[in-house]
């Protein structure tokens, strides 16, 4: 056992209704690239907060160089040897380079001392810099490597990376990997926490797969396929699908054509070429790992952002590529984005007042400007009736409400109007059982009456479960679409994984 | 690790009666520390305070002064509350009002010997557009070139005011004003009537009451009072709901502009009756303060307006009777937005001496 650098012992994290970490148990080899991989809300990033000091475990044990691992912050983590790259980089955006890395370092050290350790690193690790640049003037991949620098002057023996590629170009993901196997070849581990299963398969030795705040796997890498990591990795999904294609006409109502959008954002997914069509009365589903495009394409589905590059959207004949929110809800399309408090919901008003966030054509909410209370009161009562809102009144203040009550009244809002079109995003997330089976329900019922259906989510059970046609979105770019009744599990994963073959 | 300092943690639920009484427990500390600062001064705080609060509001011209310096600072904060609410910060009013009060006044220095009916609306409208304009400016900047409205709202009370200094030791100096730097008078026609013979409290407070409904109902009944309140919230709801964010800058700012213009113009064509260099004494800067301890709503403007109004009129009577600076109202003044900063912050988060990560 003296081979393993950490040996984790039954870690088990919950927060309030739900357990993050259940168990985990795995050992970290000495001197491997270890890699986590997982869906979204897998565990990975608690388990990872648990090492960095960040967060507590309730339960189990951890050792480090087969001693008790005792660290309660990310300072002592440093101090002891553990190292993270987070995904987001915490650099001083009109600070240089070097006043970057100076900040950086706990301990004091003299100016000439710390140059000419930067410059070995430099050169050692293939991590050229220039040390007085302004990191605003830096390319994501650069700014990566300042981060790594800024941990590598602390000499760890464990570097976390936090999803590294996310942010980074092809080639930039390459010279990344050039440094890791450096930092290996030297006697360092790194731990790989990712959902990319190529990356999985090129460089790291020994995976661990999570699913569910549950330990699937440890083993070698080599033992794996990246169909076999997917099908670890997404779990045995249900099969008792009952989707019905028999409402669906072979008529087309809503068109994305060819849509592309640049942002020049590091922290935003460029959108490539999206064209997809939507039959009258069809759930199209958009799967996809977060952060590969689906807010940003969300976002233009409901016309939050018409700044778009190129391409055309077309709904009933119209093109609507240049139509505002309210535009298109004056032809029946009606929309729920992801977050309930602060977008789709103002968390600060009242259920009542919170109707007059979507009008469309047939309310009757307002004349000459001024709201008619008994109009909103009623449609507020009509949707806490019919969708089972569980709340004292609409008078109450939308915050008030648990996740899945507010969301059943948020859709139940946008589906009372009889859209013809329907855009949702994450219909789902972040609610209970129940109210997730409401909705679901509900979201069926509304395409058996006609109306065609945009789910965008990244659950995949969900998606299987309502939809009927199936595409993935990954970096920006959309797969082709398959009937979900026919598609094969593994097909979707390796999509999502960003293997298209 | 133990953390000396506090560590500042947002309370998980604020509470709502808490809330309600934050305006009235930043009086009472306001008037707790006053007490101190008279104390050290040497005085008796008992009777500092009464000459402070009660005496100056004893007789009805005191009640009448106090009306007039409350008027143009409820309407002020009113015309603020709509770009509060929408989270602007609109700190220019005090150059919307001189604008205002160039604009009106202007035209009452035109028509000097008109003694013509038609004289004062035309002066209120002027007035209501020369702070609209001026308010429009940092509009226009924020949504064209994103700049900071906090700035340039603020730069802009400062070239008004020049341009009001300029006016009246300039071209529109009064020609048998023995150079004094001030304007001719304007006509009786061009005058804010007064309500009561014989006190200065004028037809501006009717003005302003009108206002503050006309407002209460637009915040409360409108869609745009919505809209507002919404895109204050949360821009992104605002966003999904369509509302034109460009839009309602502007209004925002159009609207408080044209309220503050109105408020500087009845100052001039009420008590003062010309125009000159100091024609408010900060009366744009003290209405951010009444329209936060009003809490943006109408009926709190009011009674926040009257409790501001008093500070002005305690410190001329402390100058008076206790021979203490008049600044000493500005010291009353700052103590109220301190306290009521400090609570308003104390409702919301909590200190913890407890460590953290």
């Amino acid at each position: 056992m003296s081979n393993l650098i950490l040996d984790i012992k039954n870690i088990t994290k919950s927060f309030p209704k739900v357990i993050a970490n259940n168990k985990v148990s795995f050992g970290i080899k000495k001197n491997s690239v270890h890699a986590i991989l997982g869906e979204n809300g897998a565990g990975k990033s608690t388990f990872v907060k648990i090492l960095y000091g960040l967060l507590e475990p309730d339960e189990g044990s951890i050792e480090y160089n087969s001693k008790p691992f005792n660290i309660n912050s990310p300072a002592e983590a440093r101090k002891k040897g553990i190292g993270m790259v987070f995904q987001h980089f915490s650099l001083f955006e009109s600070l240089s380079v070097r006043e970057n890395l100076i900040l950086g370092i706990d301990e004091t050290m003299s100016y000439s001392n710390l140059e000419k350790k930067l410059e070995n690193i430099s050169s050692q690790y293939n991590l050229p810099l220039d040390l007085d640049a302004p990191i605003t003037s830096l390319s994501a991949g650069e700014k990566q490597r300042v981060e790594i620098v800024r941990i590598l002057l602390q000499d760890p023996q464990i570097l976390i990376m936090d999803e590294p590629t996310s942010v980074l170009t092809p080639q930039e993901v390459e010279s990344l990997f050039v440094t890791l196997n450096a930092l290996v070849k030297e006697g360092r581990t790194i731990l790989y926490i990712t959902h990319k299963l190529e990356e999985v398969i090129s460089i790291c030795d020994t995976v661990t797969i999570m699913r569910n705040g549950e330990v699937i796997d440890t083993s070698s890498t080599s033992n794996f396929t990246a169909k076999s990591l997917a099908t670890k990795m997404l779990g045995q999904k249900l099969d008792d699908l009952k989707t019905n294609y028999e409402h669906v006409k072979d008529e087309f109502n809503f068109e994305v054509k060819d849509i592309s959008c640049e942002f020049n954002d590091p922290f935003l997914t460029d959108l490539k070429n999206i064209s997809f069509k939507v039959r009258v009365g069809e759930i199209y589903g958009i799967a996809g790992v977060a952060g590969n495009g689906q807010s940003e394409l969300m976002d233009i589905l409901t016309g939050e952002n018409i700044n778009i590059s190129s391409g055309e959207i077309i709904f009933n004949k119209n093109k609507i590529q240049n139509f505002g929110p309210q535009k298109r809800r004056d032809l029946s399309i009606s929309f729920v984005p992801e977050n309930r408090l602060g977008h789709s919901a103002v968390p600060e008003l009242s259920l009542s007042e919170n109707i007059l966030l979507s009008q469309f054509p047939k309310n009757n909410f307002l004349k000459n400007g001024i709201i008619l209370k008994n109009n909103i009161d009623d449609y507020a009562n009509n949707v806490i009736k019919n969708f089972n809102v569980v709340t004292p009144g609409n008078d109450v203040k939308a915050s008030s409400l648990s996740g899945g009550n507010l969301q059943k009244y948020v859709i139940g809002r946008e589906i009372s109007s009889n859209p013809k079109l329907l855009i949702i995003s994450h219909p789902t997330w972040g609610i209970d059982a129940g109210a997730e089976h409401a909705i679901r329900e509900s979201l069926i019922e509304l395409s058996q009456n006609g109306t065609s259906i945009i789910v965008i989510s990244q659950d995949l059970d969900e998606l299987l479960e309502i939809t009927h046609k199936i595409s993935v979105i990954y970096n920006g770019k959309l797969s082709n679409s398959y009937k979900t009744n026919e598609v094969e599990i593994e097909k979707i994963g390796l999509l999502m994984g960003g293997k298209n073959d | 690790m133990i953390n000396f300092l506090p560590m500042i943690v947002s309370r998980s639920q604020t509470s709502n009666i808490m809330n309600f009484f934050v305006p009235i427990i930043a009086i009472i500390l306001t008037l707790v520390t006053g007490s101190v600062i008279f104390l050290l001064l040497g005085f008796d705080p008992f009777y500092a305070l009464y000459t402070f609060f009660i005496s100056p509001i004893s007789s009805s011209y005191g009640v009448s002064e106090l009306l007039v310096k409350a008027t143009p600072l409820a309407l002020i904060a009113i015309g603020l509350a709509f770009c509060f609410k929408n989270n602007i910060y609109n700190i220019g009013a005090e150059g919307q009002l001189t604008m205002g009060a160039i604009f009106g006044g202007g035209i009452g220095i035109l028509f000097h010997d008109t003694s013509a009916f038609w004289l004062l609306p035309v002066m209120i409208f002027a007035g209501a557009l020369g702070g609209a304009l001026w308010g429009l400016i940092p509009a226009l900047l924020k949504t064209k070139f994103n700049t900071n409205e906090i700035l340039t709202s603020l730069m802009l009370v400062y070239v008004a005011l020049f341009i009001l200094d300029f006016l009246v030791v300039g071209p529109w100096k009064d020609p048998n004003g023995f150079s004094f730097p001030k304007s001719r008078a304007f006509s009786e026609s061009g005058r804010m009537p007064l309500l009561f013979e014989g006190l200065r409290v004028h037809f501006g407070l009717i003005i302003t009451l009108f206002l503050i409904f006309i407002s209460w109902f637009v915040f409360s009944k409108t869609m745009f009072g919505f809209q507002l309140k919404v895109s204050g919230f949360s821009p992104k709801a605002a966003r999904y709901a369509g509302f034109n964010q460009t839009t309602l800058i502007f209004l925002a700012f159009g609207i408080c502009g044209a309220f503050a213009g109105i408020a500087g113009l009845s100052e001039v064509s009420g008590p003062i009756g010309l125009l000159y260099r100091d024609i408010s004494p900060n009366y744009g800067f003290t209405a951010i303060i009444v329209a936060f301890l009003g809490r943006l709503h109408p009926v709190g403007i009011i009674f926040a307006s009257l409790i501001i109004a008093l500070t002005y009129l305690g410190a001329e009577d402390a100058q008076l009777f206790l021979q203490i600076p008049s600044a000493v109202g500005f010291i009353f003044q700052g103590l109220v937005l301190f306290y009521l900063l400090g609570a308003e912050l104390l409702i919301n988060y909590k200190l913890t001496f407890k460590k953290t990560l």
